[in-house]
């Protein structure tokens, strides 16, 4: 089956209405995800991501373009069983235990892994007789995680999912992901976090405003966005000259101090500190992905707030 | 695929809320008491020939069956501001799985409140043959089926906070209409009632009162309301896959 089709997305596009204002969470996105590929659909909130994933999953239906999941028709692939989901927040089914609800999950699967062996993989086996109301945020994300795995899918969907996970659940997640992968199986999962894409993914695609900016290797991605900034109290000095600084992209003055968005911060500081020995207060920082965002695209993103 | 074994878990849960299964369970019985306690000993009531411990037995079989299955609206409304309901549609579940299992929670729930119920009537010395009780149980099982699609459709349409008020005021009209309260038995409302499925369910019961069940009318109108209601919880299920 090495022929088989991954996720082919064509077009995508929808807005939704809210009264009489109009968002248009995704406005025509092309992606193509190869069998045992794993892809990062990266972006702020209100990139689309979740609507993107809504739409692959045929819980949105586009407003135009198309979707092909696993060969066809989402909802066919979901019938099949051939998709495990893991959608963004929400609770639990109450009154089972966290045993009780990832069989009750397993019972509708045609051939579901073995529903021990599940637990264990996720870190469940010690909650397995915990009532599900009971867990909190990050292990009830566990159990999410737990469910989609169990029907054994070939195309593993993740929207957000270590949202609410502390540092230890994050890295036992993505141990078990990888493991998962590893077996030649389909990922796509949505994170704002830039660390996830580039420790986890082959590829990273890159969303804001419902339109894909960048669609490439992880590294290349962090290269395009993770750029730092330098934060420096230093009057009197024009932005031109700071922008000529080797490393520095652009130059912004914040009252007294001047922010240098940089392409490389090494570079930057040291020629920074060699030619302006005033410089001070100095602070270097990884920019946030919103902020490279609004780099990339040079304007507000709040008028689209559609996550 | 499984259904059975989702369906096992669905039961174990509802039987576990102890809440809602108390409440669904001991409401009717709880009114029967108060009500049919204190006139335990009339037995010709307002010269109709009945004793009061079954007329009031057999209206509150209607009303708490109609209660009891009506409840899985709220049910359905809470597991779906919850983002269950999403969750479930990308399961290979059929909507046809997902229906009957919410049926058959429903219908174990309507039994066991009207096995309770039965008791205490029993408690209270109303005697009726096998076959009173068991037409009078199968026709009001029959006469739910448009309750239930009715709870499916409100589910899938309210959210959780809205679904409480709208049931109440709902139950409170149809089982006016209906007649469970007191009998209407002419006028404009007592049309208006012959059209409502709860009225029919009245009628169900009122089969251990000596009643004549549905005839023609009856079983066109439970099974037209069935019909309709059951199209349109299933087109609102379909509908409903928007983050709520």
């Amino acid at each position: 089956m090495s022929a088989a089709p991954g996720v082919e997305m064509r077009g995508l596009a929808k807005t939704y209405r809210t009264g009489d204002r109009e968002i248009r969470a995704v406005r025509g996105i092309d992606v193509s995800i190869r069998p045992s590929e794993t892809v990062a659909l990266l972006g702020p909130n209100g990139a689309g991501k979740s609507t993107t994933i809504d739409m692959v999953l045929g819980l949105a239906r586009p407003d135009a373009g198309t979707v092909s999941v696993l060969g066809g028709d989402p909802s066919v692939a979901i019938a099949a069983g051939r998709i495990g989901v893991m959608l963004q927040t929400g609770w639990l089914l109450r009154d089972l235990s966290v045993r009780e609800l990832v069989a009750m999950m397993a019972a509708l699967y045609p051939s579901p892994l073995d529903v021990d062996e599940v637990l264990g993989l996720t870190g469940l086996g010690e909650l397995a007789g915990q009532r599900t109301q009971k867990l909190s945020g990050g292990q009830a994300q566990r159990v999410r995680f737990a469910i989609a795995l169990v029907g054994d899918p070939d195309l593993l969907v993740l929207d957000e999912p270590t949202v609410g996970m502390d540092v230890e659940s994050r890295h036992a997640f993505w141990t078990t992901m990888r493991e998962f992968a590893a077996r030649g199986r389909t990922v796509l999962f949505a994170t704002h976090y830039l660390d996830e894409a580039d420790d986890f993914a082959d590829r990273a695609v890159l969303m804001a405003r419902g339109s894909i900016v960048a669609d490439g290797p992880p590294t290349e991605i962090k290269a395009m966005v993770g750029s730092r900034t330098i934060r420096a109290t230093l009057p009197g000095v024009a932005l031109s000259e700071l922008e000529l600084l080797p490393g520095v992209a652009r130059a912004e003055s914040r009252g007294e101090s001047v922010v240098l968005a940089c392409s490389d911060s090494d570079e930057a500081i040291r020629a920074l500190l060699a030619r302006f020995p005033a410089a001070r207060d100095i602070e270097i920082a990884g920019a946030g992905l919103e902020e490279a965002f609004l780099q990339l695209t040079g304007s507000d993103a709040d008028e689209e707030r559609a996550a | 695929m499984s259904g059975r074994a989702y369906i096992r878990y669905e039961l174990l849960r509802t039987v576990r809320n102890r809440r809602y299964f108390v409440l669904a369970l001991g409401f009717p019985l709880v009114l029967y008491f108060l009500i049919a306690g204190p006139n335990r000993d009339q037995t010709d009531l307002g010269g109709s020939g009945l004793s009061a411990p079954l007329y009031y037995m057999v209206g509150l079989a209607a009303f708490g069956a109609m209660n009891a299955m009506l409840s899985i609206g709220g049910r359905i409304a809470t597991e779906r501001t919850a983002g269950w309901n999403r969750q479930l549609r990308v399961t290979p579940l059929s909507p046809r799985e997902y229906f009957r299992a919410k049926f058959l929670t429903a219908y174990m729930t309507v039994l066991a409140a009207l096995a309770l119920l039965y008791l205490a009537g029993a408690v209270l010395g109303v005697r009726l043959s096998a076959n009173e009780w068991l037409s009078m149980t199968g026709l009001i099982l029959v006469g739910l089926i448009p309750f239930g699609a009715l709870a499916i459709l409100l589910g899938h349409l309210l959210t959780a906070d809205a679904i409480g008020p709208a049931m109440g005021g709902l139950v409170a009209v149809l089982a006016v209409l209906g007649g469970t309260w007191f009998p209407i038995t002419s006028g404009v409302l007592y049309d208006i009632g012959r059209a409502l499925p709860s009225y029919w369910l009245v009628q169900a019961s009122h089969v251990a009162l000596g009643g004549g069940g549905w005839g023609r009318t009856g079983w066109l109108v439970v099974a037209g309301w069935s019909v309709v209601l059951g199209v349109l919880a299933a087109r609102a299920y379909r509908r409903d896959t928007a983050r709520v």
